[in-house]
């Protein structure tokens, strides 16, 4: 599946003749987790390159050893034909590569000149030129096509003229390569096309760029050549015209095309009679969220699937109450239902994991029984004192069903391994007895052996009667863990599978096209969502 | 857009997506001790830098009880509780109610003003013919109330605390002098003299307890007071709903609101609490005066009410806090002052060295050293 073939050629070159950037055989550690391994970058002149991966595939890795925000452990970086090792982002910049980010790290509250020169200011007599320093952003604009008022402050504009501003400025400093880091993230329709536009001229003019994206319709209208990566690898590098979308999911995801899953599917009862417990109607919390649609029934599994930035966790956060819901209703146990916040969705019995344990699960500071009844505490409490009787005896109870190595109950979270965190986090909602569990990436980051036992849980769960909305970036884990499975992309369902439908082949597909097909077509249009 | 699927370079906060080492807890037993047994035993467990860190105010105050004992003169049981002790009260309580708030993450520097407004209200209700209990009340409800718009202006309006109090510590103020005009023929700003026994009694008289060798023991009522706020807000913290939610709202805010926490709920409270324990302690100073002074009462209290926190190991950022820690920091910061100004020390050295000793405190409580 690897194809590095790119990075063999052209290598010996001096100048004109090589890539723009080389990066070569870039190994990284963290405390000796590895985040890169031999992984490669190639930039051309003229080019525009996609660079791809799923969460912690080590694209941000990659960029932050570029750009001398981490020293790298091993593997060489040839930049313009001059071996580069750059110390800091501001000299990366001043060597020619700058980056933008998503959110624009600028002065809002200075004017989109001062912004644009911040730092290298023109000066006469040791006092600040402003005509000079009007003049030249008006200037660097102009190569963009962009025509503002320079002399407002830049937050008075939206993020897409913000982002300009930093590409202005990046230009002032002659950058020969720019780093887009999910730029589009927070653009409405027509500003992702200006960009472009943007992007187009800046290749005219030389300029070579790195495009960071998880929209695939983006990276066909705009770049020129992908590298993908994963598990801190480089898993392709090819013409961005080479590669089908579905091949594009299947390397990003790990899979191979031909094997079938099938058969390491649970038996799965498929439960398809009864009433919804759970139906969701067209909801939409933009612009994550689309009129999405799904519903869970008691003793079911249903898997919601889609690549990185589909909605999911979004989609879930909105039923939960967690985030507002825009349009549409919900619909628990037959009543229109309205939360406006994750307490009333837990009234109504249901439970939520979050994706994040370090950031919406655990409570680092509290021990094991702190952190389990913490949704259970209502019910624990008479006259406002929490009943110590009770408490202990649900905690041991969970302890003991879900096998969490711990020193007890009084230990502290923050020292248990990642997948007993986990194990406590479950309890949490378990204890509350739920009818409707939503889990968001139940077994990222912890160990292989926790995994599966979170994995057999929830189906035991199912079969007691729980119902379950599963999401997850494994495919695995859908084929094997799901009895029916929604598939979002780009914000909306795009697909429902069910017992025999549900193969690594047909999710794939749906997460790269959906079935309300778009068609890829690679030089114009684009962004078609 | 929120982006909690964003990718995340494995040095960055999450490392989600990696394979976490194995627990460092596994295997090890409890053992089936008692609470005591277990406790002396995590004690023994813990490096000598950690105990340092959590009872290092302890120390310090144990270490200044003996030298006192030693070294000045007519230093007794009795002289410790009825002048050092008795002065660390205002600051104590104060504190106590701060780290309730500084448990949620936040920070309230209104507290001196409340103080004031609420003497000011006290004293204007008994001198306008209220009764003492009934005008003690209402202050303390308006002091309530002060907390009220703290919690309003962070949970609601997410101002943060630093600057949503900062509201009250100016504006409050100024409140508290205006209130003087409304006293017959005082202008604003004026000191408000009373004479009144209730007052007199929380700021300056003392109960005696007979001793077995048949002496006397006076203890200030100030001093009653403290124990009684601290056992009860201790008693909350510890055991109650409230003191869980409270505690896991500074711990993670995300993760409590998504357990089902009224995050915003919880912030307000812990705001009109401290409030409250403010307004009781601008009282029992009006009481201790026969006076209210707007223009002084309180004045840099929070100051010193956030460095008894601070000094008892809690951590600013939330989720963590101990009320005889704060207790015990408030005292020692007092008998620190109250044993260098006994020995000769000018009042400004006294100052420096308590600049100092906060300075050694928070140095032993920096992060990455622990653990």
């Amino acid at each position: 599946m690897s194809q590095t073939a790119a990075s063999d050629d052209g290598d010996g070159a001096v100048d004109g003749a090589g890539p723009l950037l080389a990066m070569r055989h870039i190994d990284k550690s963290f405390s000796g987790i590895p985040a890169l391994v031999d992984a490669h970058l190639d930039v051309g002149h003229h080019e525009v390159r996609a660079l791809i991966g799923e969460n912690g595939a080590g694209k941000s890795t990659m960029i932050k050893v570029l750009t001398g925000v981490y020293r790298r452990d091993g593997g060489e970086i040839t930049f313009a034909g001059q071996p580069a090792s750059f110390s800091s982002p501001s000299q990366a910049q001043r060597g020619g590569i700058a980056t933008i980010f998503q959110e624009v790290n600028l002065v809002p509250h200075r004017s989109v000149a001062e912004n644009i020169s911040l730092g290298q200011e023109p000066k006469r007599f040791g006092l600040l030129n402003w005509s000079a320093m009007n003049a030249r952003a008006r200037q660097l604009l102009g190569r963009l096509e962009i025509d503002i008022d320079v002399t407002r402050p830049l937050r008075d504009y939206p993020i897409a003229t913000q982002q300009m501003t930093a590409i202005a400025r990046a230009l002032s400093f002659d950058a020969r390569l720019v780093i887009m880091d999910e730029p589009t993230s927070s653009l409405a329709e027509q500003e992702v096309q200006t960009l472009f536009t943007v992007i187009r001229r800046l290749k005219q003019d030389g300029v070579s760029i790195v495009f960071v994206s998880h929209r695939l319709d983006e990276l066909y209208a705009v770049c020129d050549k992908i590298t993908v990566m994963r598990d801190g690898r480089t898993v392709l590098d090819a013409a961005m015209s080479d590669v089908s979308r579905y091949q594009l999911v299947s390397t990003m995801l790990g899979r191979e095309l031909t094997v079938s899953e099938r058969e390491l599917r649970h038996v799965a009862a498929v439960h398809t009679q009864g009433d919804s417990l759970l139906s969701v109607e067209q909801i939409s919390n933009e612009p994550a969220v689309l009129d999405v649609s799904l519903d869970v029934r008691a003793g079911e599994v249903v898997g919601m699937a889609g690549l990185l930035g589909s909605g999911r966790s979004e989609t879930a956060r909105a039923i939960f109450g967690a985030d507002p819901v825009g349009r549409g209703q919900v619909v628990m146990a037959g009543e229109a239902v309205r939360f406006g916040s994750p307490r009333d969705a837990i009234r109504k019995k249901i439970g939520f994991l979050s994706e994040d344990r370090k950031l919406e699960g655990i409570i680092p500071d509290m021990t094991v029984r702190e952190n389990m009844t913490l949704a259970l505490l209502p019910h624990l409490t008479r006259h406002g004192i929490v009943s110590t009787k009770a408490q202990q005896e649900i905690v041991e109870r969970f302890i003991k069903r879900l096998g969490i190595k711990t020193a007890g109950p009084d230990q502290l979270i923050r020292e248990l391994s990642g997948g007993n965190q986990q194990k406590v986090l479950l309890a949490r909602w378990l204890c509350t007895n739920p009818e409707l569990l939503i889990l968001d990436e139940p077994t990222r980051g912890i160990d292989v052996g926790a995994k599966q036992e979170i994995q057999e849980l929830v189906r035991e769960l199912a079969d007691e009667g729980l119902a379950v909305l599963l999401i997850s970036s494994e495919i695995e884990e859908i084929i094997t863990g799901a009895d029916r499975v929604v598939v979002l992309r780009d914000g909306r369902d795009v697909a429902r599978l069910r017992g025999e439908e549900i193969t690594a082949d047909a999710l794939m597909a749906a997460m790269a096209e959906g079935s309300a097909t778009v068609v890829a077509e690679p030089p114009a249009g684009g962004g078609d969502r | 857009m929120s982006t909690p699927t964003r990718d995340r370079g494995p040095g960055g906060t999450s490392t989600a997506s990696l394979p976490t080492s194995a627990g460092s807890a596994e295997g090890r037993e409890g053992g089936p001790r008692g609470r005591l047994g277990r406790r002396l035993d995590g004690l023994r467990q813990t490096s000598p830098w950690v105990l340092l860190q959590r009872y290092g105010a302890l120390l310090a105050l144990v270490v200044l009880l003996v030298y006192n004992a030693v070294a000045t003169e007519n230093f007794t049981l009795e002289n410790f509780v009825n002048t050092p002790l008795r002065q660390a009260v205002p600051v104590a309580v104060v504190a106590i109610g701060m780290a309730l708030v500084i448990g949620t993450g936040g920070i309230d520097l209104s507290v001196g003003s409340v103080m004031a407004i609420a003497a000011q209200v006290g004293v204007i209700l008994l001198l306008a013919g209220v009764p003492a209990l009934a005008a003690m009340a209402l202050a303390v409800l308006v002091g309530g109330l002060c907390g009220a718009f703290n919690g309003a202006l962070v949970s609601r309006f997410g101002i943060q605390p630093i600057i949503a109090t900062l509201v009250l510590f100016i504006g409050g103020r100024g409140i508290a002098k205006v209130l003087s005009s409304l006293a017959q023929g005082k202008p604003s700003g004026a000191l408000l003299n009373f004479r009144d026994g209730t007052f007199s009694f929380l700021g300056l008289s003392k109960m005696r307890f007979f001793t077995p060798g048949g002496g006397v023991f006076a203890i200030p009522v100030q001093v009653l007071l403290l124990a009684v706020v601290a056992v009860v807000v201790a008693f909350v913290v510890r055991r109650a709903s409230f003191g869980r939610y409270l505690l896991a709202t500074g711990g993670n805010e995300q993760a409590s609101r998504l357990s089902g926490i009224a995050v915003g709920r919880v912030k307000v409270l812990a705001y009109v609490t401290c409030s409250g324990l403010a307004a009781l302690t601008g009282l029992v100073m009006a009481g201790n005066n026969s006076a209210s002074a707007p223009a002084t009462l309180g004045l840099n209290m929070e100051l010193d009410a956030i460095a008894a926190v601070a000094v008892a190991g809690t951590p600013l950022t939330g989720g963590r806090i101990t009320i005889w820690g704060t207790v015990v920091g408030a005292v020692m910061l007092q008998l620190l002052r109250f044993t260098l100004i006994s020995h000769g020390a000018p009042q400004q050295v006294a100052q420096m060295v308590q600049g100092l000793v906060i300075v050694a405190a928070l140095c032993i409580q920096r992060p990455g050293r622990s653990r």
